[in-house]
């Protein structure tokens, strides 16, 4: 992944082209302009971690997006908001069913794109457009008929509706996230596996499944975040509050609407978002390139 | 847990007879033929049993009432002749859902177009600029940024009380029926930042010969966007108008937050989705929802070809074109 933009980024490229001088002011125009759409897209990112450092009088009156007097109150606030269970709980519960997430998806979804990128069988085109076609399917045709599904196995109010299907590679843009990135793997490296007596299992395990790795952690990344924030299949499937998950933790401050919680609201949301902000700030290059590569939807 | 416990058997399992096979027999072409079954044996049970089997028993639950507690009973064309000619309330969803793709999609594609061209120079910091308007879209429609929304549009809210000391008529934005619904529109547009990166990897594609060619040409700015940049950029606006509309017919989260899973106010925010999920999931008309479903299938499905059939006028791919 050649990228001449990213490369101009740390410096030595654009230092050597700066005696260009009758850019200069053009490019601070540039600069002042991308700056002022940063700050209206950030503010609402900002707004959030100010407010949740605010006290309760100041959110109300005050316009400024920092706080005049830090709190940290709304932390323990929001985290005790429910009388019966605290967030701790619902992050425990949403760790759960984010990491087995991860685990099913990578374990069964590399399993079909190896089939699909390097193996000939009949009707592999037809499975894989078929494969395609369920990456387009509105998940809601599925959730009334897969609620009455699980409620036969007696599933329901259990994490198993939630993790089960993605064990069976039911995420499906993961297979084809990796399908793509498996194709620029070089066809003469498992033909030289194989050359040395590898048959295919061996040459997905040994050879080909390592070198997948970037495309693995994008998966892996995307397949977290996705469960972590993910809304309606929670709110569906877990009803008793002991089960409940942060994102459905988080909907509960929607019934107290007072203006007085507004702190512990935003103090509970930038929680809930702050593995995907670390997971952002650690992997910004790979979620942006992968974005990119695949027409992930973020 | 069990899934697992299979799934492990089967991967560690399975190796043992090929590898035998092959010890055996030099050729390998069957091991091969079938080890492509193999390794689909999970998505194979996962079509199954979550995606095919659940999509023909859904068509068949739409022709049926069914509350979960009694089993299915057959009314033929009954929910579909209830939605078109006795629900208004489903023709507002519709109404509903169909102001905000049709809003969403252009504006939020415009934003990410805009911005991806702005983006598409050296210069320094454009890889921090680049991710940060991408941030966003990373956190999605998850229930924090809605309640964000919810938070900055309400009274007393940044947004209300911002206008409100500029002078400007203030609202409580979320709780009026007028305005409701574009502060959701407003959110979606805000995650621009997914198709943005992928504009930017395709205007990367064009070749800066040709605009070198246009300038010598004396092309304008507009002339240059007019006749390069757009036609060898129409396979990847083609992908992302596709995969924006899909996704925006099945917006839920912002508008269930916002809302409070009611739709309100007045029904202004009663998204199609919304609508299906308090049908099935509130009122138990398990048979209703899926009448509905199959109808959101439809109109997707019918789009879909028609945007792939439209395409062939629009989309151009010549030399510079990639995908």
């Amino acid at each position: 992944m050649s990228d001449p933009i990213l490369a101009a980024a740390p410096g030595p490229l654009t230092a050597a082209r700066r005696p260009r001088r009758r850019g200069t002011g053009r490019t601070l125009l540039w600069h002042a302009t991308v700056v002022v759409i940063v700050l209206v897209v950030v503010y609402p990112v900002i707004w959030m971690l100010g407010t949740s450092f605010k006290p309760a009088t100041e959110i109300v009156t005050s316009n400024r997006p920092w706080p005049l007097h830090w709190t940290t109150q709304n932390f323990p606030d929001g985290w005790h908001a429910n009388p019966s269970v605290t967030f701790g709980r619902f992050f425990t519960n949403s760790l759960i069913i984010s990491v087995c997430a991860v685990v099913g998806t990578l374990a069964s979804c590399s399993l079909a794109a190896y089939a699909f990128s390097r193996l000939q069988f009949r009707g592999r085109s037809v499975l894989f457009g078929a494969m395609v076609v369920t990456i387009l399917l509105p998940y809601h045709v599925l959730i009334v008929p897969q609620y009455a599904i699980f409620k036969q196995f007696g599933w329901i109010n259990t994490d198993l509706p939630i993790i089960a299907p993605k064990f069976l590679a039911t995420e499906a843009f993961f297979i084809f996230l990796m399908v793509q990135f498996m194709r620029g793997v070089p066809r003469e490296i498992d033909e030289a596996a194989r050359m040395d007596g590898c048959g295919p299992y061996r040459t997905f395990f040994h050879v080909l499944l390592p070198l997948t790795r970037p495309a693995l952690i994008t998966s892996a990344i995307f397949s977290f975040i996705w469960t972590w924030n993910d809304f309606f299949t929670q709110l569906v499937y877990l009803n008793d509050t002991a089960n409940f998950t942060v994102p459905i933790g988080l909907s509960l401050f929607v019934d107290q609407t007072t203006m007085t919680s507004y702190g512990p609201m935003m103090a509970m949301s930038i929680l809930a978002l702050l593995p995907v902000f670390l997971f952002f700030l650690a992997f910004q290059r790979l979620l942006v390139d992968g974005a990119t590569s695949s027409g992930l939807k973020g | 847990m069990s899934t697992t416990a299979a799934l492990g058997r089967s991967a560690s399992a399975t190796p043992t007879p090929a590898q035998k096979e092959q010890r055996t027999t030099p050729r390998r072409g069957f091991a091969d033929r079938t080890a492509g079954y193999v390794f689909l044996l999970p998505w194979f049970a996962g079509l199954a049993v979550f995606t095919l089997g659940p999509l023909v028993y859904s068509l068949y639950l739409s022709f049926t009432d069914y509350n979960l507690l009694q089993s299915p009973r057959w009314v033929g064309f009954a929910n579909f002749h209830q939605m078109f000619t006795a629900d208004p309330r489903f023709f507002h969803a519709v109404r509903v859902t169909l102001t905000y793709v049709v809003v969403v999609t252009p504006v939020k594609l415009g934003l990410a177009l805009g911005v991806a061209m702005l983006l598409n120079r050296r210069r320094r910091g454009i890889g921090l600029y680049r991710s940060l308007f991408y941030l966003p879209s990373l956190l999605g429609s998850s229930v924090a940024v809605a309640l964000v929304w919810r938070s900055l549009f309400s009274q007393g809210g940044a947004v209300s009380n911002g206008l409100g000391s500029l002078g400007l008529p203030n609202a409580d934005f979320i709780n009026d029926p007028t305005w409701a619904l574009p502060a959701i529109i407003l959110l979606a547009c805000w995650q621009f930042g997914a198709p943005m990166v992928i504009f930017m990897a395709g205007l990367k594609q064009i070749p800066s010969e040709l605009y070198d060619a246009a300038d010598i040409d004396g092309a304008r700015r507009w002339a240059r966007f007019r006749h390069i940049t757009l036609p060898l950029l129409s396979p990847v606006i083609f992908f992302n108008v596709l995969l924006e509309t899909i996704n925006s017919f099945q917006a839920f989260t912002p508008a269930f937050v916002i809302s409070g899973g009611t739709g309100g106010p007045a029904d202004s925010t009663l998204f199609y989705t919304l609508y299906l999920y308090q049908k099935g999931f509130t009122d138990f008309q398990f048979g209703y929802a899926s009448a509905m479903a199959w109808v959101l299938l439809a109109t997707v499905a019918v789009l879909t070809a028609l945007m792939f059939r439209l395409s062939r006028v629009w989309v151009f791919y010549g030399d510079g074109g990639n995908r």
